[in-house]
């Protein structure tokens, strides 16, 4: 259930929020449009609420009370997996609390550790493996708005990783992560840092603002741009020969570094190029592989571009509204919030896969098609998702949940239309209608694979920000409620602590551990 | 685990008429007594402690009592039992002067532990003969007797050896504060004998010189000399009394290093003491008021052996059934150290950790003489001590003398099979034919001096000696034959006692054969004159030689020993013993100065093991096998006999109402069986309600099925208000939870539902419970509703059985090696999932569900173990994907 409410700031801004309740939660959530904070109403504080905004909260959460009875898995189009969940294998968890604000990053050093980082300002270095804390970086005094990590390289002389932290109080740290050091603070930004890229290739990092700025790995500036006037640049990826795509507001802007000859020192950079296709501020970039890149905008469009030479490859934008047009008679008088921003997505080459609305869409980019979709994946928006090798993809959602969902080949795509699993999809309540409509739908977009929910995640009390992905070790999300979740395949797990206790058992040479 | 109260009471209702008819036999060790020891006729209500003195005044005196109120004691003759208590003391050691020395010497004696039995009065005691300093008693020393008086002569014999570590702790305690006692009434006379001798040498001064000695001048002269003899003396007895502890080293050089400074400075200390005059004739003993036991050691530490005495007698007070399952219990839970934490009270299986019972220096200022040495635990003087002990004589005439029943001092018989038993655990029994036995260790002039002239029975009295010093030797006075006496004859019948006295022998040649010069009673009471009291139960009519008559005709006393009978201790649990308190006595042979230096840092350990909870636990049980009798022995630990409700977790009351109220439980639900399966598995069981008191009653009922993470507490929340979250049920296995009919109230169930798979939920108002299905076997014998078994303290011991069973299955599931690495290089790992498999469902016979009960418990184990050896692991929440149903009733 969703209201959307305008507001009028004091600045004569107008904001619109929507506030909505987290299917099946309880938790109420508003959320400014267009803005990724979500703030729940049960965990984080009242007083960060405009009145206004907690009134409607009041009203839908008494609501909700007494609608609780009836049971509001029927009223929620989305897919439901019950308990039994054989395919998921994360069974076993561990919950490590150290932030006292949401969480919204998380990184990746190496096979066995990960930064997180959030609106506390404090970023914490984590061992995947056994949860535990190993350091806690000190030093920013606002939220972190990017996090990046420069790799160990063995041709400059810094064995160790770093990571580079952008805040709001205009700076970047550097961090040493084997020693838990700070290496060094930039503060002479003009305005906040919104993104931070590393060249490895290079040994060079840039950060992204009002400007682009060019940095060597002695973290001494090599070369800027002018001061983009708009809003800054909101996210930047690296292309082939030295360029680099960076999305500011709707356009998208190339730049092309321009590597110093034998004996001078002179890096530059070059705007090369302005793309201005979306229609909306561009929300995510992403390198699709060698040749080709996607952006994808606020009201949901996705352009699939050329990596050299910058022109459209395809252009999709009306795949989230495939059935809306019944989706909107359904509730009535509820105006229906239609989330068609594109949050994420990511690629594994061969297909894009975004996380659009609250649904999840998988673009081949051979037939320039959606072969498969789940149009509400989630009881809100999805936030993040991830293609795992095994035909698996995870996504993350304000409602908390975290989702996993198996590709499925369809050869008989109209007998398996109306099967068990399919039927699932749509509840109970209208499981006379929808399957038919769905299939039709289907049939017109030639959908050929299916994504199929094989398992939810459920630990978080409010939106899943983030997650990461390690093979040998299981998933780690970080959430709005301020934790961060390890989930791990038990079965492993307890194979893994077999393995210590009788390594264990061979060092201390009898049964009683000794000193 | 199994306490004995529930026992008693499970045999009384069920199990009287038919007695232990359809039971397979429990194995020896862990047999206890059904039913409780019918109470023989006894003039006392219940067991107490009995502190009596020998009074050198009015003879043996008692002095007090624990409990201190007469109830226990009741109309008993206190007097006649002290008296009879008294006289036992065959050792007493008295302060002369030893041949080639010119002072006095003290002995610092072992005390005496025997056991004597009064059937007439229907009592047994256990009885702790000790001696303490008293610069004004006669010998400097004043015996005194502590006394564990029951009706109960099996326990008594069956608890003596942790009843004697439980004394000789009391009683180091009184001994170490008499030691300093003493030491500072020396000092104080030592200053008054210097005053003294510097008054007489100015009235000598002042005497008119004249040519020849007056008689006047004579009589000063004489009387300054024998100031200056005494002030000789004493100071030989202050540095006696102050080397006390490095006597009992092996190393004595640090001795003289450090008992000079000390003594140096010790007078400027006590400058406000005023010396006084002393007269050449010294008051008559009889004049004089004799000092009382707190006087002689002090208060603080009087305070303390009297408070180690009521705990003593707390611990014993119960039944013997009672006591021998609880040890034994204890004695198991120890066993199972790896799982014992799962469900045992942290009490049962951590190591009782009794602080230092007392402080030395505390409470008399005297920490300049009790610089170094005291500060070490005092048990090392019942080591070393006993080398020096005494030999013992045997009096015939006292049988002559005395020939009324009443009147003898101990006849005690031992059982022969008994006796095979305790000495198995090397133990040495004296087995005495005597009345009367008493240890002597000054020298007479008027007695020629035996050491030169050995008579063979000497020689016999010596070999007896050596048996007697022998570490918690049991003397059972008894009747027997002469030759019983003969060390061969020790040997022939007890071959576990020769190890102990050859290893002894090498003690005595090291550490001072030479004070073991061997006199008759004689002697001894020419010398002090002891013969003018007629209470004293030794006379002074015999005389050496007469040994070998009086074996001959004690022989013929044998009739009328019988009727007072002590038999020598039975072993509760021979079995364990050899497995956990081994080898007592070789220990305390081989006790040497190096152990005395692992002494703190062992101590350490167990302050860490308190405290971080994890490591002490593993010294326990090498500390069982190789130094229990430091620890026993010691007056810093002592954890054979804690007592049973001083450290539960529950205390046994609690653990009675838990039982009964987890009957109720599945009794009046029929859904308990999943619920209980819930909190065996690891999934967290909400309890959901509107009352508190209700709900908190069931939590606590339903926390005996909670295994717990590690040492500390169980993952038990009794009562919560708040919404959930996911957190907490990592943290938490059962949850009582307020029901509130508010919005908030809703956002809690809003809570509830969305971790739905993370926790059953036992709804107590509507009375559902909303959680997985349970088809496994186990819980039908755990929880039955149909069940006998009336008593929540026995429903609780039935509960702790099956867990334990439990455990061990999870266990040998755990540290299996094949069953978790692969046998062969090339094995995959679904041949290993499969073979654990097998052995979890053939082997253990484990039907579905409780596959998961114990897979958990060894999720449980490993982490635990991982967790005490160091490497870090936290804590993790594990579940299933498996559907829940609702249950109503």
């Amino acid at each position: 259930m969703t209201f959307r409410l305008r507001l009028r700031s004091r600045k004569s801004r107008l904001l619109v929020y929507s506030v909505f309740e987290t299917a099946g939660s309880g938790v109420v959530s508003c959320r400014q449009l267009g803005a990724p904070v979500c703030s729940s109403f049960a965990l984080i504080g009242r007083k960060e609420w405009p009145k206004p905004l907690l009134l409607v909260a009041l009203m839908l959460r008494w609501l909700l009370g007494s609608r609780e009875q009836q049971g509001q898995q029927e009223k929620s189009p989305v897919q439901t997996i019950g308990e039994e969940q054989t395919h998921n294998p994360y069974t076993e968890l561990q919950v490590l609390k150290a932030h006292h604000d949401i969480v919204r990053f998380l990184v990746k050093i190496d096979d066995y550790r990960f930064a997180s980082a959030g609106d506390d300002g404090i970023v914490y270095l984590w061992d995947v493996q056994t949860g535990e804390r190993l350091f806690e970086f000190l030093g920013h005094t606002q939220q972190i708005t990017a996090i990046a990590v420069f790799p160990s390289s063995d041709t400059s002389g810094e064995p160790n990783p770093l990571i580079l932290t952008a805040s709001s109080d205009k700076t970047v740290i550097i961090w040493d992560c084997d020693s838990g050091r700070q290496v060094q603070q930039i503060s002479d930004f003009h305005s906040t840092v919104k993104c931070l890229a590393v060249l490895q290739r290079l040994d060079l990092w840039l950060t992204g603002g009002s400007e682009l700025r060019l940095w060597n790995r002695k973290l001494e500036l090599v070369s800027e741009t002018s001061h983009f006037t708009d809003s800054g640049i909101s996210t930047m990826i690296e292309l082939p020969k030295n360029c680099i795509a960076a999305a500011i507001g709707k356009d998208l802007i190339i730049f092309k570094l321009l590597i110093p000859t034998d004996e001078s020192d002179n890096w530059d950079i070059h705007e090369v190029k302005c793309l201005s296709a979306h229609q909306d501020n561009i929300r995510s970039l992403v390198n699709v592989n060698e040749l080709t890149f996607a952006s994808g905008s606020l009201v949901g469009e996705l352009i699939v571009w050329d990596a050299l030479d910058w022109t459209v490859l395809a252009y999709e934008c009306s795949f989230w509204d495939t059935s809306s047009h019944h989706e909107s008679m359904q509730e009535i008088k509820l105006q229906k919030q239609n989330e068609i921003s594109v949050q994420h997505f990511t690629t594994d080459g061969k297909c894009v896969f975004a996380a659009i609305g609250r649904g999840i869409y998988v673009y081949n980019l051979e037939v320039k098609r959606v072969i498969a979709y789940q149009r509400t994946a989630h009881d809100s928006s999805v936030l993040h998702i991830a293609k795992l090798p095994n035909r698996q993809i995870i996504s993350c959602s304000e409602d908390g949940s975290v989702r996993i969902w198996e590709i499925r080949e369809r050869k008989h795509f109209s007998a398996e239309a109306v099967s068990t699993g399919f039927f699932n999809v749509w509840g109970f309540g209208k499981a006379g209608k929808q399957p038919s409509q769905t299939l039709k739908k289907m049939q017109d977009n030639a959908v050929q694979s299916s994504v199929e929910l094989i398992g939810d995640l459920i630990g978080h009390s409010s939106a899943v920000q983030m997650f990461l992905y390690f093979p040998e070790h299981g998933l780690v999300t970080c959430s709005a409620d301020h934790l961060i979740i390890l989930w791990k395949d038990g079965e492993r797990e307890s194979r893994l602590r077999s393995l210590n206790l009788f390594e264990k058992l061979e060092e201390n040479g009898s049964l009683l551990p000794r000193f | 685990m199994i306490s004995a109260p529930d026992v008693v009471a499970f045999a009384r209702e069920e199990a009287r008429e038919e007695p232990c008819a359809d039971f397979p036999a429990l194995p020896e060790e862990y047999s206890v007594p059904l039913f409780p020891s019918r109470r023989p006729p006894a003039k006392f209500a219940r067991d107490f402690i009995l502190v009596s003195e020998f009074s050198e005044q009015v003879g043996p005196q008692p002095l007090l009592t624990v409990p201190e109120d007469g109830r226990a004691s009741g109309t008993f003759d206190l007097n006649y039992f002290a008296l009879r208590l008294m006289s036992v003391d065959y050792q007493a050691s008295f302060v002369g002067h030893p041949p080639g020395s010119a002072y006095p010497k003290l002995n610092f004696v072992r005390d005496s532990k025997v056991v004597l039995g009064d059937s007439k009065e229907g009592a047994f005691a256990y009885v702790h003969h000790l001696t303490l300093y008293d610069l004004e008693a006669r010998g400097f020393v004043r015996p005194f007797c502590l006394a564990y008086v029951s009706a109960d002569e099996r326990k008594i014999m069956g608890q003596f050896r942790e009843l004697s570590a439980e004394f000789s702790r009391a009683s180091e305690c009184l001994k170490t504060g008499n030691r300093k006692a003493f030491a500072h009434e020396l000092e104080k006379k030592l200053r008054d004998l210097r005053y003294t001798r510097g008054v007489l040498l100015h009235q000598e001064m002042e005497l008119p010189k004249q040519g020849c000695y007056t008689s006047q001048a004579i009589e000063k002269a004489n009387e300054l000399a024998s100031v200056e003899r005494s002030i000789i003396e004493h100071r030989d007895l202050l540095q006696q009394i102050r080397s006390y502890p490095y006597r009992k080293r092996r190393d004595s050089d640090c001795q003289l290093d450090e008992a000079e400074p000390w003594e140096a400075n010790c007078y400027p200390r006590r400058a406000s003491y005023t010396p006084q005059f002393i007269k050449a004739k010294s008051a008559k003993c009889f004049d004089k008021k004799l000092k009382t036991l707190e006087e002689l050691c002090d208060l603080y530490f009087f305070n303390q052996t009297l408070d180690q005495l009521t705990q003593i007698e707390k611990t014993y007070r119960g039944d013997l059934c009672y006591l021998l399952t609880s040890q034994t219990d204890r004695a198991l839970v120890k066993q199972q150290l790896t799982t014992a934490f799962l469900f045992e009270d942290a009490s049962a299986w951590q190591e009782k950790f009794s602080d230092n019972p007392y402080d030395e220096n505390m409470g008399t200022g005297l920490d300049i003489i009790t610089p170094k040495a005291l500060e070490e635990p005092p048990s090392l003087d019942s080591y070393k001590s006993s080398v020096e002990s005494v030999p013992i004589k045997i009096e015939q005439e006292v049988a002559q003398e005395k020939p009324e029943e009443t009147k003898r001092t101990e006849q005690l018989e031992c059982l022969d099979t008994d006796l095979k038993g305790s000495v198995s655990s090397g133990e040495s029994i004296e087995v005495l034919r005597t009345e009367m036995s008493a240890t002597v260790l000054n020298h007479s002039e008027s007695q020629p001096c035996l050491q030169s002239f050995p008579s063979p029975q000497a020689v016999r009295s010596k070999a007896v000696s050596r048996r007697t010093i022998s570490e918690d030797s049991i003397e059972v006075l008894s009747t027997c034959t002469s030759e019983s006496l003969i060390p061969e004859d020790f040997k022939a019948s007890y071959p576990s006692a020769i190890n102990e006295e050859e290893s002894y022998v090498d003690n005595e040649e090291e550490c001072g054969l030479h004070l073991l010069p061997n006199f008759s009673l004689q002697d001894l009471i020419q010398t002090e004159n002891y013969a003018e009291e007629n209470i004293v139960p030794v006379d002074s009519a015999c005389c050496i030689g007469h040994e070998s008559s009086y074996f001959l005709d004690l022989s013929t006393d044998q009739e009328y020993a019988h009727d007072d009978v002590v038999s020598s201790p039975p072993q509760p649990y021979k079995q364990l013993d050899q497995g956990i308190h081994v080898n007592f006595s070789v220990e305390d042979v081989a006790y040497s100065s190096d152990s005395v230096s692992e002494a703190v840092p062992l101590h350490e350990q167990d302050v860490n093991y308190l405290i971080g909870g994890g490591e002490a636990n593993r010294v326990s049980l090498e500390e069982h096998s190789d130094s229990t009798s430091y620890r026993s022995n010691a007056s810093t630990i002592s954890d054979r006999t804690p007592s049973p409700a001083q450290h539960s977790h529950l205390s046994e009351r609690q653990k009675k109402r838990a039982g009964q109220n987890a009957l109720r439980f599945i009794r009046q639900y029929p859904f308990a069986h999943p619920a209980i399966y819930c909190l065996l598995s690891g999934r967290t069981l909400l309890i959901l309600g509107e009352k508190e008191a209700i709900v908190k009653k069931l939590v606590t009922a339903l926390s005996i099925f909670v295994p717990s993470y590690d040492k500390t507490s169980k993952p038990v929340k009794q009562w919560t208000t708040s919404p959930l979250h996911i957190m907490d049920f990592q943290k938490w296995k059962l949850i009582g939870l307020q029901r509130v009919v508010s919005p908030t109230g809703s956002n809690v169930l809003h809570s509830l539902n969305r971790y739905s798979r993370y926790v059953s939920v036992l709804d107590i108002d509507s009375k559902t419970l909303r959680c997985p299905l349970y088809k496994g076997t186990l819980l039908l014998r755990l929880a039955d509703h149909r069940t006998q078994i009336k008593r929540g303290s026995t429903y609780y011991m039935h509960v702790q059985s099956i867990l334990t069973q439990l455990c061990s299955k999870a266990f040998l599931y755990t540290f299996c090696h094949h069953l978790h690495l692969p046998i062969g290089a090339k094995e995959s790992e679904e041949t290993i999932a499969r073979r654990r498999m097998n052995f979890l469902t053939l082997r253990l016979g484990l039907a579905s569900e409780d596959v998961k009960i114990v897979l958990y418990l060894a999720e449980l184990l490993k982490m635990h173990y991982l967790q005490e050896t160091g490497r870090g692991v936290q804590p993790v929440l594990r579940f299933d994907y498996v559907p829940s149903l609702l249950y109503k009733i």
